[in-house]
C-alpha cells in the first residue's frame, strides 16, 4: 500500500515540477548552480572511471582472446561496444546515482529538516518547481557527461591495449571503426535521456517527502540510491528490449 | 485580524485539534501557550496554510482561506510573515539575500531598491554589519533577527512566529520579544506567536489563548493570567517555583 502510495505522490510531484513556475530572474542562477554542482562536479569522477574502466574491458578481451582464428581488431570493437552500449551510459548512471542522488536527496532533506521548504511554502512558492526544475534542466545536460565518458573509455582501452603490450594502435582503432551502427549512438543517449529524469526526480522524491532529523536524511539518502539504481536496471532492460530487442 | 470557528484538524486516528474558536487582533501580539503536544504547533501550521483541516474555517480579514482560488491563497500568503522556530534561513545565501528572497519572489522592484530595503530592516533588527555574512556565521539571536527581518520585508499584514525565543539566553530572548512587539505597533500587524516561554507571556501577551489536549482551554492577556482560577494554567504557569512567587505578589497587591 506505501508503495503505491508513493508512486502516486511521486507522479503528483512530476506533475508539480511544471506548474506554478519561478521567476526566470530567480530561476536562471539555481540553474547554473545545479549545473555546476551536477554537472561539472562529476565530470572528475566519471573521466577517471571510464578511462580505467575503458583500460580493464580491452585487457580483459585481449586476455580472454586465445583463439588465434580471432582478428586482433576483435579488441577495439569489444571495447567500443561495452562502453557504448552499457558502460557508460548504464553503469556510469548507477554511479551517479550515488554522487549526485545522494547529493540531491540530503541537500533537499536537510532543507526539509531545517524547516527550509515549509519557508517556501508559507512564502506560497511551489517548493517542488523551486527545488527540483533546476535538477531537472542541469540533468537535460548529463548526455554531455556520458558523451565524454564513452570517449575517455576508449582512449583507456586504448591506451591500455598499446601500452600494456595487448596490440597495436592501428589494430585497435580499427576495431572501433568496424561495423559501426549510428542507431547504436541513439539508444544510448535515448536511454541516458531517460536516466538523466530518473536522476533528477527519484533523489527529488525521497529527500522533499522525508520525515524526521538528520539520521532519517542519511536513511532516504540510501533509500534514493537504492531505488534510483534499481530503476536504471530496469528501465534499461525494458529499454534495450524495445530499442534493440 | 485572523478569525478561527470550530477548527479540527486529525493525524490518522489521532484527533489533534477538537474544534477551536478564537479571534487573532489586528495590532496585537497574540500568543499561543500549552504544554508540549497541546497542539500549538499544529494549530499554527494550519493558521499558516501548511495543514488542510478537516472542519472549521480560518478567515484572514474576512477572507476564508478553504474558499479560497489557489491564486489568491498565493496572494494571501505574500501577505504572512513566517518566524521558525530554528529560523529556517537558506543556507547558501548570504544574510542579505535571505532577506531579500521575498523581494526578489514577488515584487518587481531593482536590485538596488531591494538592496535599500534589505539595509532598511537589517537595521530595523539592529544587523547593520552582517550584511554579506552566512546564516552558519550567525550567532543564534543574530539568525532569529534576520529570520525577522527576512519575513517583515515584505511588508505582511500577518506575522507567524514559532518558539521565537527558543535556543536563546533570557536577554537575547528579552531583545527578540521586544522587537517583535515594537514592529507589531510599528506595522500594525497581526501578530501570532507560539511559545512556551513565560518571560514572553509577561512580557509581551497582549492576548493570550491556552491549549491544552487540542482544546482552547482558556483566553485572557498577560494582566488576567496571573489571577485566574483555571486549574490548568496555573498548573502550566507556575510550574516554576519563581511564577509562584510572582503570583503571591500579584495577589498581596491586589488585597
Amino acid at each position: 500500500m506505501t508503495y503505491l502510495q508513493n508512486i502516486g505522490t511521486y507522479f503528483l510531484m512530476i506533475k508539480d515540477i511544471f506548474r506554478r513556475p519561478t521567476k526566470w530572474s530567480v530561476m536562471r542562477p539555481l540553474i547554473l548552480k545545479d549545473i555546476d554542482d551536477l554537472i561539472i562536479g562529476s565530470l572528475g569522477i566519471v573521466a577517471f572511471i571510464s578511462f580505467f574502466v575503458g583500460g580493464v574491458v580491452a585487457i580483459q578481451t585481449s586476455l580472454n582472446m586465445t583463439s588465434p582464428i580471432m582478428p586482433k581488431y576483435l579488441v577495439g570493437f569489444a571495447t567500443r561496444q561495452s562502453i557504448i552500449l552499457e558502460f557508460a551510459p548504464t553503469f556510469i548512471s548507477i554511479i551517479m546515482a550515488g554522487k549526485v542522488g545522494s547529493f540531491i536527496t540530503s541537500s533537499i532533506g536537510t532543507m526539509r529538516v531545517t524547516e527550509q521548504i515549509d519557508a517556501l511554502e508559507v512564502m506560497g512558492i511551489n517548493a517542488i518547481n523551486y527545488l527540483v526544475f533546476p535538477k531537472f534542466i542541469a540533468l537535460s545536460l548529463y548526455p554531455f557527461v556520458i558523451s565524454i565518458a564513452m570517449f575517455l573509455g576508449v582512449l583507456g582501452g586504448l591506451a591500455a591495449s598499446v601500452y600494456g603490450g595487448y596490440g597495436t594502435a592501428e589494430d585497435f582503432i580499427e576495431g572501433v571503426k568496424t561495423d559501426f551502427i549510428p542507431f547504436h549512438f541513439i539508444y544510448a543517449f535515448a536511454k541516458t535521456f531517460v536516466f538523466a529524469f530518473l536522476l533528477a526526480t527519484i533523489p527529488s522524491f525521497y529527500g522533499y517527502f522525508m520525515k524526521g532529523g538528520a539520521l532519517e536524511v542519511g536513511k532516504a539518502s540510501t533509500t534514493s540510491f537504492v531505488w534510483t539504481s534499481v530503476m536504471i536496471i530496469l528501465t534499461n532492460f525494458l529499454l534495450t528490449s524495445m530499442l534493440l530487442g | 485580524m485572523i478569525e478561527v470557528k470550530d477548527l479540527h484538524k486529525s493525524f490518522g486516528n489521532a484527533h489533534i485539534l477538537k474544534g477551536i474558536t478564537t479571534t487573532f487582533e489586528k495590532g496585537k501580539t497574540n500568543l499561543i501557550i500549552g504544554q508540549s503536544g497541546s497542539g500549538k504547533t499544529v494549530f499554527l501550521k494550519c493558521l499558516l496554510g501548511l495543514f488542510e483541516y478537516e472542519k472549521g474555517s480560518i478567515s484572514y480579514e474576512g477572507r476564508n482561506f478553504s474558499a479560497l482560488s489557489r491564486d489568491e491563497k498565493t496572494n494571501l500568503r505574500a501577505e504572512m510573515g513566517m518566524v521558525f522556530q530554528g529560523s529556517a534561513l537558506f543556507d547558501s545565501m548570504t544574510i542579505a539575500e535571505n532577506v531579500m528572497f521575498p523581494l526578489r519572489m514577488f515584487t518587481k522592484q531593482s536590485k538596488s531598491e531591494m538592496r535599500d530595503r534589505a539595509d532598511e530592516v537589517l537595521k530595523r533588527v539592529n544587523l547593520d554589519d552582517a550584511h554579506n555574512k552566512m546564516p552558519s556565521e550567525a550567532s543564534g539571536g543574530m539568525q532569529k533577527r534576520v529570520a525577522i527581518a527576512r519575513a517583515i520585508v515584505n511588508r505582511p499584514k500577518f506575522l507567524f512566529c514559532d518558539e521565537p525565543n527558543s535556543g536563546l539566553d533570557p536577554k537575547t530572548a528579552m531583545v527578540i520579544d521586544n522587537l517583535i512587539q515594537e514592529i507589531t505597533d510599528e506595522f500594525d500587524m497581526t501578530t501570532v506567536i507560539n511559545t512556551h516561554d513565560m518571560n514572553s507571556v509577561m512580557e509581551i501577551g497582549e492576548k493570550i489563548i491556552f491549549l491544552k489536549d487540542g482544546l482552547l482551554e482558556w483566553e485572557g492577556s498577560k494582566d488576567t493570567i496571573f489571577k485566574t482560577d483555571n486549574e490548568a494554567v496555573t498548573n502550566f504557569v507556575y510550574s516554576s517555583e519563581l511564577f509562584r512567587k510572582v503570583r503571591k505578589m500579584y495577589i498581596e497587591e491586589d488585597q
